[in-house]
């Protein structure tokens, strides 16, 4: 069991290493890509293996899928030697090498110790979890205990997309999709929505919430749009605007009627701390889904109902 | 456990750091960045892991970090390809 454990963490631990290397050092753009779509995807396995499945699920939609999409389009875009790689200087080369190799030893130094230290905050997080609305401690963390967090987060997706949308470059050209594709994609669709439900509904009680389930819903909605079985997502369409500060506002809307009726910024009441937490998350989900989709296809010409 | 993942980590954010001051391309620097962040999340994860129960507050870090992350990556991908369009206009493949 030990050795088979080792076995398994060692070449996992090679694996992304040397995955890694070849995505930030192999000559073509399109295959650096490529591999680093296949890293987030053994990414994921590690987050799996080290007890997140929360992140495990994060990892796959957002690291690999949607990144990777987010990548190839601009690949797309720009052509692959759009940049010539430019060789560099063997002086540079030596002197990264050195810095990289001091910064290891700062590293190291600085959370090697960590491993052995003590854990203050974990028995008060699941101590006090009882009272916090939701029984997934990652969850609670999320929009009870660090809601705060989670609110400005939303902030810098609006405030990602807003960048995007001002440097939106003419429509990308989709090409046509291959028949296969397609047939799956259609039965990908149903899946997506079910999936993204349920892992929105699960994350009350067990691993999976209102990220994971924004991007299950983005990343169904980006394979249905690059087949064109989606008309093009605008910016302009007042429901898409709607969808995308919905889960801002809602988040804002209940931060104020804590301060309001008396218990402070996003101290929610016990009582009805669940069902606060299900409504945002809800609102929350929408927002980060529509967000990402945009994020990766948004286009600009009139979305026709 | 803890202490191999921590070097693995360790060892990410190491390479994407070494590619990110050689590389002059865009897109890799870009991906440098992404690499160095995947450190950044393996560290946190597997610190997660070292006491008796896993820690939920570095989970939910690590879930908002990858959000952020991705807005990020977006926004910067983006600036890359407008600049690099605007530098050769028309000059696709």
């Amino acid at each position: 069991m030990m050795i088979s454990d080792w076995l398994f963490d060692g070449a996992l631990g090679l694996l992304l290493l040397t995955l890694a290397a070849a995505v930030l050092h192999t000559r073509q753009l399109y295959t650096s890509v490529v591999l680093f779509i296949a890293f987030g995807l053994l990414l994921a396995l590690t987050w799996a293996r080290l007890g997140a499945p929360d992140l495990a699920l994060a990892e796959a939609a957002i690291g690999a899928g949607l990144t990777g999409a987010l990548l190839l389009s601009a690949l797309a875009r720009i052509g692959t030697d759009a940049e010539p790689p430019v060789r560099s200087s063997p002086l540079s080369l030596i002197s990264a090498t050195l810095l990289a190799l001091l910064v290891l030893i700062i590293l190291l130094r600085a959370i090697l110790p960590l491993a052995d230290g003590p854990v203050l905050l974990t028995p008060l997080a699941l101590e006090k979890l009882p009272g916090s609305g939701v029984d997934h401690p990652v969850t609670a963390v999320l929009l009870n205990y660090r809601a705060w967090d989670t609110l400005l987060e939303l902030v810098v997706l609006l405030l990602a997309l807003l960048g995007v949308r001002q440097l939106q470059p003419a429509t990308q050209v989709i090409p046509k999709p291959w028949p296969l594709l397609l047939a799956w994609s259609r039965m990908l669709a149903p899946l997506a929505l079910l999936v993204g439900g349920y892992v929105l509904w699960r994350g009350a009680f067990a691993p999976g919430g209102a990220f994971q389930a924004g991007a299950l819903l983005a990343a169904g909605a980006v394979v249905l749009r690059l087949n064109h079985l989606l008309p093009p997502v605008s910016w302009q369409h007042w429901l898409v605007r709607l969808l995308v500060v919905l889960g801002l506002a809602v988040f804002l809307a209940v931060g104020l009627a804590s301060i309001w009726l008396g218990h402070g910024w996003l101290e929610y009441p016990p009582a009805m701390a669940g069902g606060l937490i299900l409504l945002i998350e809800i609102a929350a989900t929408l927002s980060i889904a529509t967000s990402l989709t945009l994020l990766v296809v948004g286009e600009k010409e009139e979305l026709r109902a | 456990m803890t202490l191999f993942y921590l070097c693995i980590g360790a060892g990410l954010f190491l390479l994407g750091l070494h590619s990110f001051l050689l590389q002059r391309q865009l897109v890799r620097v870009i991906i440098a960045i992404n690499v160095m962040s995947s450190g950044v999340f393996m560290i946190m994860v597997a610190l997660a892991k070292r006491g008796d129960s896993t820690d939920p507050i570095l989970h939910a870090l690590v879930v908002t970090g990858l959000v952020v992350a991705v807005s990020a990556s977006a926004f910067a991908l983006r600036l890359a390809t407008s600049l690099l369009e605007r530098k050769n206009p028309g000059g696709k493949p």
